[in-house]
């Protein structure tokens, strides 16, 4: 395994929230992601795994800068050691980090597919284009069609090609499997894991676990707007005694293969989070020190954990 | 002020829009003949603290007989907006719940009354009723349903589709009762806020139309007829009669359009958001 | 491909019959309509005259008109001439009404065409400004003069104008299509068009509004939407972002709007006609109800019915044409 190359991105203490205006005006704040730790090096999968409404997708945009107006970003974001400001981000969009998107939707309906793929920029990389549909073996006449005659395994090829055409070096890809399937999904992960080889370093935004930790080389767990683990993704696949956090257990078991154990309770909705340790009123283990404080973020092993009685 | 919040705001503005209206239609109905009586040695004098509107032609006070105009406009355009609302909710009743050839019908009827441009129907229609008042109630009336009446339509169908009202009617309740019971309630409001932004397309349907010549005699001033007799000054360079009573009808049809969009936000706040 | 010739014809022929069904719907409404008036359109005919006319001469005139058929029988009549082409002769101006409707109708086209394509774009430019601008203050300004206008009645606002412009500043002429006193063939297009843009600004003034919000809410709907946000996340400035999805997405919607609103537009040009005496179908129709001049206002309710709905079958075949989604399936 590749360890410890540089870093090319570098999440510290990441929060979003979200002005809301609750009934008339109280104005509220609501708080999506909260001290979120991440790194990602080149040439690696990095997945970021969790169930749905835990604020993945906003991780997406917060690294990109297009949150909503109304979204305050706190915390530290470094690119290549660099710190991520909005007009750096605005450079770096769409040129050396790239979104995958998840599905044709976010294809403007109207517009043809090949010149969607190209993209704005002049001259347009129409050749390169080209070559790469070639590779992904979709018909030449595909660059005429309008996205809502696309097939699903075509979409699927084309959003993965908007990023490739970019020479991105950190590639972003948003719930890439939903509705496709297994093969379907195999294919599109296939095509990340090659992206991976060639150097890029990709983050796998995914509910789908057991997939992400098949082709991911790392795993971050997510659960309500935090990473709570980031485990090698072998780790996973040795099972839940290898893991360090009680939510990674948790999941671990709840998959089907695993004894499909459901874990108690429900992920707290942003608004209404509780003091401590973001976990602790699901949690077995839970003490009075975990209902208070929230845990720092430790090292252990090849991982890091949020958790006061992690070993 | 900071303290109140923006529904008691929103309530307190509607009442104050609506107390000015009335005072404004109260204060201009009791005006008496006398104060728009002409007098020539009067005629053609500009606005002064006498005459602050100035003085017509005929020497006739235009403020005076701006408001009376206003008047005469206001009833035309609540009457005819009223008779229009009723209709349009029969209409939309009947669409949604009649049968499939009935609500064909009515979406025909409506392409139709929408496939001739207003300001020709009301003329035509006028001309039919022999012009004057009763052509334009009836004109301006026949002319402002169609798009209450779809709206009710939608509603209607809308509710018929609930859960509750579909248990009512498992519960063997007739018609009659649910329409009563669980309809009504709903289009009550809907029905007033759609009169209210009905009312000033119809104020100013009105104008339109009594300036082309239709509609009332020149002794009863209507706002279009004081607006079309300041026409014939205009060359000559008399400004005042063609801009005070215009500026005045449409400070009303202003007051009247922003006390609809209030009301309908004290009725139906959540689809006021826009 | 014959399948497409199928359904497009189908299309065609569905538009066309009720195209027929709503005008011969008009033309009998508009016939009970003028019939049932209490006006006597022969009495107004032998007033026009300015002569004494004897009672023979009268009879002669009611037997012409078949004032004392019963009506069902004078409307078929009417309707038989109609198809032939014949809409009657104006008790008015004492000339075909049809010669009258074309005549006229170029003016008035001129005029509407004119209003139509400035309230098109000044709306458009507004609406796209507004969407940009969202909640702030280029936004907000334009919201409220939307809504203003749309309070102002059309021909206060055309008097205003004839008042500011042609009686204090003299920039524009009082009224006209053409200067009195030469020859219409003789009057050159620039003369036409200097005194055809006043009443032209006020009518596009009175629509622009209904266009502007539209674009502005089609924009808004546009940039909340997925494609945009991918678009941002791939680099695209707020100006790319229009340019390249905006225009694409908001153009269609916005010119069907256009086309479906022919209606508004005459009804404007009636008023604008009135106030700038410019000799359209407008004034024609205001005169000929006062006139009592009723195959004059038959035939331009008629026509004015007609212009509506053609204006409706471009708005409904647009969508057909210009958006692949539909175009492609059908094919």
């Amino acid at each position: 395994m590749k360890q410890k190359n540089e870093t090319l991105l570098e999440i510290h203490d990441l929060s979003v929230s979200f002005r809301m205006y609750d009934g008339g005006l109280e104005q509220k704040e609501l708080q999506v992601i909260s001290d979120l730790h991440l790194t990602v090096r080149p040439g690696e999968i990095v997945a970021v795994a969790g169930s749905s409404g835990s604020g993945k997708s906003l991780l997406a945009s917060a690294i990109l800068g297009i949150l909503p107006s109304n979204a305050t970003v706190r915390g530290h974001l470094h690119y290549k050691g660099q710190q991520l400001t909005p007009e750096i981000q605005s450079r770096l969009r769409g040129r050396e980090i790239a979104l995958v998107p998840q599905s044709v939707a976010f294809l403007d309906p109207l517009m043809k597919v090949g010149k969607q793929v190209d993209g704005h920029k002049k001259p347009y990389p129409t050749e390169k284009r080209r070559g790469l549909f070639k590779r992904f073996a979709l018909p030449e006449k595909t660059e005429s069609l309008y996205p809502f005659q696309l097939s699903g395994g075509m979409a699927r090829r084309v959003l993965v090609s908007t990023a490739l055409i970019s020479d991105a070096e950190l590639i972003i890809a948003d719930e890439p499997t939903p509705g496709m399937s297994l093969d379907q999904a195999l294919e599109a992960l296939q095509m990340f894991r090659e992206m991976a080889d060639a150097g890029k370093a990709v983050i796998l935004i995914t509910h789908d676990i057991d997939l992400a930790f098949e082709f991911a080389d790392r795993v971050a767990v997510f659960y309500a707007g935090t990473t709570v683990e980031t485990a090698p993704a072998a780790d996973f696949r040795k099972g839940a005694d290898a893991l360090r956090h009680p939510y990674s257990k948790a999941l671990w078991r709840a998959l089907p293969q695993n004894g499909f154990q459901p874990i108690d309770g429900f992920q707290p909705y942003a608004g209404e989070l509780p003091k401590g340790c973001l976990f602790a009123p699901r949690c077995p283990h839970a003490t009075e020190e975990c209902r208070c404080q929230i845990p720092p973020i430790r090292e252990t092993g090849d991982g890091e954990v949020r958790c006061f009685h992690a070993s | 002020m900071k303290k109140l919040n923006r529904r008691t705001k929103v309530l307190l503005l509607t009442i104050l829009m609506t107390v000015i209206l009335i005072a404004f239609y109260a204060f201009a109905v009791l005006i008496p003949e006398s104060a728009v009586a002409s007098s020539f040695l009067n005629a053609k004098l500009p606005p002064s603290w006498e005459h602050p509107f100035g003085t017509d032609a005929l020497g006739r006070d235009l403020l005076m007989r701006t408001f009376k105009g206003m008047a005469v406009s206001m009833t035309v355009g609540i009457v005819a907006s009223g008779i229009s609302a009723v209709l349009a909710v029969f209409i939309g009743i009947a669409a949604a719940t009649g049968s499939k050839r009935v609500d064909a019908v009515i979406s025909w009827i409506i392409d139709l009354v929408m496939g001739i441009p207003h300001t020709v129907l009301i003329i035509l229609i006028s001309f039919a009723l022999g012009r004057g008042l009763k052509g334009l109630l009836v004109g301006v009336a026949a002319t402002h349903w169609c798009s209450l009446a779809r709206l009710i339509r939608g509603e209607v169908l809308q509710l018929r589709s609930q859960q509750y009202v579909a248990v009512s009617r498992r519960l063997g309740k007739s018609s009659g009762w649910i329409l009563v019971h669980h309809l009504l309630p709903h289009l009550v409001p809907q029905f007033f806020v759609g009169l209210v932004l009905m009312f000033p397309h119809a104020i100013l349907h009105e104008a339109s139309i009594s300036f082309l010549g239709y509609g009332l005699p020149p002794e009863q001033p209507a706002i279009g007829i004081i607006l079309a007799e300041s026409m014939k000054y205009i060359s000559a360079g008399m400004w005042w009669p063609a801009v005070f009573p215009g500026l005045t009808l449409v400070l009303i049809v202003l007051l009247v359009d922003r006390l609809g969009d209030n009301l309908r936000m004290v009725i139906d706040p959540y689809n006021a958001q826009e | 491909m014959k399948g497409t010739f199928g359904r497009l014809s189908r299309t065609f022929l569905s538009y066309g019959v009720r195209i027929l069904s709503l005008l011969l719907a008009v033309s009998i409404i508009s016939f009970v309509l003028v019939s049932a008036s209490p006006i006597d359109p022969v009495q107004q005919y032998i007033l026009g005259l300015g002569t004494a006319v004897s009672p023979e001469q009268r009879a002669e005139i009611e037997e012409y008109w078949g004032v004392n058929e019963p009506p069902v029988e004078r409307y078929f009549t009417w309707l038989g001439e109609l198809l032939k082409g014949n809409l009657g002769e104006s008790a008015l101006y004492r000339r075909p009404v049809a010669d009258i409707i074309s005549e006229r109708f170029a003016n008035s086209l001129a005029l509407m065409f004119c209003a139509w394509l400035l309230a098109g774009v000044i709306g458009f430019a507004l609406g796209c400004i507004m969407g940009i601008y969202q909640n702030q203050w280029p936004d907000k300004l334009i919201k409220k003069i939307c809504y203003l206008l749309s309070s102002v009645p059309t021909f206060w606002l055309g008097l205003v104008f004839l008042l500011v412009f042609a009686v204090i500043l003299k920039w524009f002429p009082i009224g006209f299509s053409s200067p009195i006193g030469i020859l219409s063939e003789d009057v050159s297009i620039w003369q036409r068009l200097y005194h055809l843009a006043l009443p032209a600004f006020t009518l596009s003034l009175m629509s622009f509004a209904n266009i502007a919000l539209h674009t502005r809410q089609k924009l808004i709907d546009v940039l909340n939407s997925e494609y945009v946000l991918f678009a941002r996340a791939r680099g695209e400035g707020k100006w790319t972002i229009l340019r390249r999805h905006g225009l694409r997405n908001i153009m269609l919607p916005a010119l069907t709007l256009q086309f479906a609103s022919f209606a508004e537009l005459f009804g404007g040009s009636v008023m604008a006609e009135n106030v700038f005496s410019y000799p359209g179908l407008g004034s024609a129709v205001a005169a000929a109800g006062l006139n009592s001049d009723v195959p004059l206002l038959l035939g331009v309710t008629l026509f004015s019915a007609l212009f509506v709905c053609v204006g409706n079958m471009i708005a409904n075949l647009l969508y057909g044409v210009v958006d692949p989604q539909i175009r492609e399936v059908s094919r």
